[in-house]
């Protein structure tokens, strides 16, 4: 098949190949937040560990030479930064929301500063599968070559909604966010448990941070992180604190968010801008439609101050 | 013997504070200085920590901040031009605090209200610079009003999260400016920088006689008094902290919540669409991407470190446009990246939430013995 015959077909190729390149860090943060909220708090500042953790991973990546090592120390920096935020709100009358706006504050800042000598090089970047080695349409190639972390966070997806369901510590998150006395009356420390689900959180937002400096886009500059983090923790809401349906949010989002590239490509310019700001428009429209101010959200921990 | 004096003078001063009764009045009040002013010198610790360890001197560093922010003349100027639209922004978010709601969009209102004025003015070339420069007052601020309306009435209506829809919606209105700005609204000579049509000079707002501030501060303080006047002094204010401390109360006593909420987001977001019109008319003369200078985002600080006082926000808004006025001295002195500043306004948000736990707390200033 010759490339010019493919015609409008590039553009939902594009989107499907740009739902799964633009869905991981979505993925990644969204299932963070999920465990955080499941847990009867919010963290507002993934934004702020996502863009750290994209930095850290690419200085550390530049650094050593070896991505994985930068996909780990993303991962750590996103957990300290989940657990200055745990260890905040566990101070009496902090509010967690405020709190989060301060650490996206401080995430962004402190990525910025540090990661200014790193906009010139370059770091070895994450290995991508090939999985379209069967076919000769070049797009249809690119839109196959996948990253392994979105398929370890495609994997993380099933795990935790088993994980929720049937082991101890799914039991205690989700005790902690339903009603934190019960918690406390069989013996357990909920600031404890809310510090562990949080730093978990971050954990895995700073890894879907590491996966836009070393994959997609690939590079370190400071116009990476546009919003991403904020969107995937509306995400969450709209997946009603399911990771299944976090993974089905994610893919539909990262398919949004590719529309104005692929558009691009075959030649529409025009509302270009707007079309990039399509995740944000469906998150708002999501959010419109499934919310209602009459009843809270089922699936809703009770303990959350976003939906009391 | 001049020691002794000067302690028996100092003992004098002191005395007030030792008596149980100031204490007991003035106790809360007190608190509300003290508390965030010592999380602002442990924040300003910490990043001087952070600047030793860059290998930078944390001495220098304070006189440099203080050098650039409020050491000249000029520099005086520089703050306070900055601290003008701080000032209109944070007010987006103290206003909506009053009911209890986290509105931080104002970034998104200061955008529409920019893009609104500047067609305005576009719209009436030809009008004498009066006529224009109220248009665009007016239209900043309904562009600005409404743009947080819309977050304050999802709420209202849909029980959509105001923090989550005013975030989201800055995002979108970069989006709109962008897209107006290189498409639709663009000037065809502006190659480099894609950017609309200049209002022109006889539109622009200019400076207070015999300074270089221009009267955008002016704009930003009557907005304070009045906002602190509205939410201190009149029924419509009482309500609203009515509301914003019980809502059930509130509406048992017959208030109209939605529409409280839905005035108080539009006098919100007019606040930060008249800093939009004012970035402008006093600074850029056109609407382009050069406008999301994150004033927005600082005027969030801001409301928290006033604790959402309006009149708070003035002295705070003139510390934090002097903290950001000094960031360009600490770059060309100390080589420090741009992004020092954001760093150290982290740092000091970081500092302030956490202090929330000390207010009734310090013994001293229960007034018990």
């Amino acid at each position: 098949m010759a490339d010019a015959s493919l015609g409008l077909w590039t553009v939902p190729l594009a989107v499907f190949g740009g739902a799964i390149r633009v869905s991981t860090p979505f993925l990644f943060v969204s299932l963070g937040e999920c465990i955080t909220e499941r847990s009867g708090r919010i963290n507002l500042g993934l934004e702020g560990t996502l863009v750290m953790g994209a930095m850290s991973a690419y200085g550390i990546s530049y650094l050593s030479g070896s991505p994985w090592l930068g996909v780990l120390a993303a991962g750590i920096t996103g957990a300290l930064f989940g657990a200055l935020h745990a260890g905040i709100c566990s101070l009496p009358r902090v509010n967690d929301i405020a709190v989060g706006i301060a650490l996206m504050l401080l995430g962004t800042g402190l990525a910025f500063f540090l990661g200014k000598p790193l906009i010139e090089p370059t770091a070895a970047r994450l290995p991508a599968i090939d999985f379209g080695w069967w076919s000769d349409v070049p797009q249809l190639r690119a839109a196959l070559r996948i990253n392994v972390l979105f398929l370890i966070g495609v994997a993380i997806a099933p795990l935790l909604y088993w994980a929720f369901r049937t082991t101890r510590w799914g039991l205690l998150i989700r005790t902690a966010g339903e009603s934190a006395d019960a918690a406390r009356a069989m013996g357990h420390s909920v600031l404890l448990i809310r510090l562990r689900a949080t730093m978990v959180g971050g954990f895995l937002a700073g890894i879907g941070g590491s996966f836009l400096s070393l994959f997609y886009p690939g590079s370190w500059n400071e116009g990476l992180s546009s919003g991403q983090g904020i969107t995937a923790v509306a995400l969450v809401i709209f997946a009603r604190w399911d990771p299944m349906l976090c993974l089905w949010a994610s893919l539909a989002f990262g398919g949004a968010a590719a529309l104005g590239p692929a558009l691009q490509s075959v030649g529409v310019t025009s509302g270009y801008h707007l079309f990039n700001a399509a995740p944000y428009i469906l998150t708002l429209a999501i959010m419109i439609i499934t919310c209602s101010p009459k009843r809270t959200l089922t699936g809703a921990p009770a303990e959350l101050s976003i939906t009391r | 013997m001049t020691t002794e004096a000067a302690e028996s003078v100092e003992a004098a001063g002191v005395a007030p504070a030792a008596d149980p009764g100031f204490l007991q009045r003035y106790g809360a009040s007190i608190e509300y200085i003290l508390i965030p002013g010592a999380a602002l010198v442990g924040a300003l610790a910490v990043f001087g920590g952070f600047i030793a360890l860059y290998g930078k001197n944390p001495l220098d560093l304070y006189f440099y901040m203080y050098y650039g922010a409020f050491g000249t003349w000029f520099s005086w100027q520089n703050t306070l031009t900055r601290a003008a639209p701080l000032i209109l922004t944070a007010l987006c978010t103290a206003l909506p605090a009053q009911l209890g709601m986290v509105i931080i969009g104002g970034e998104g209102a200061l955008l529409i209200g920019a893009l609104s004025a500047t067609s305005a003015a576009l719209a009436l070339q030809g009008a004498a610079p009066i006529v224009v420069q109220i248009a665009m007052v007016i239209a900043g601020m309904i562009g600005g009003g409404l743009w947080i309306t819309l977050s304050g009435g999802l709420r209202q209506y849909r029980g959509v999260n105001e923090t989550i829809s005013s975030l989201l919606l800055v995002y979108i209105a970069l989006a709109i400016l962008n897209h107006l700005v290189e498409g639709p609204m663009r000037d065809p000579a502006s190659l480099n920088k894609p950017s609309t049509r200049e209002i022109g000079a006889a539109n622009m707002i200019g400076s207070i006689p015999g300074t270089d501030v221009h009267w955008g501060l002016v704009f930003g303080l009557v907005a304070a008094v009045a906002a602190y006047i509205l939410i201190y002094h009149t029924t419509f204010g009482f309500a609203a902290r009515v509301a914003g401390g019980n809502i059930r109360a509130a509406k048992i006593v017959g208030l109209s919540v939605g529409k409280l909420i839905l005035t108080v987001c539009f006098l919100a977001g007019s606040s930060a669409g008249l800093a939009g019109m004012i970035e402008v008319a006093a600074v850029q003369g056109r609407t382009n991407a050069n406008l999301a200078a994150g004033y927005g985002f600082t005027g969030i600080l801001v409301a928290f470190l006033a604790r959402q006082n309006p009149l708070a926000i003035i002295p705070v808004a003139i510390l934090l446009g002097g903290i950001s006025a000094s960031g360009g001295l600490l770059q060309r002195r100390l080589g420090l990246p741009d992004a020092s500043v954001l760093v150290l306004q982290g740092i000091i948000f970081v500092f302030v939430l956490a202090s929330d736990a000390l207010y009734g707390r310090i013994g001293f200033l229960k007034g018990k013995t």
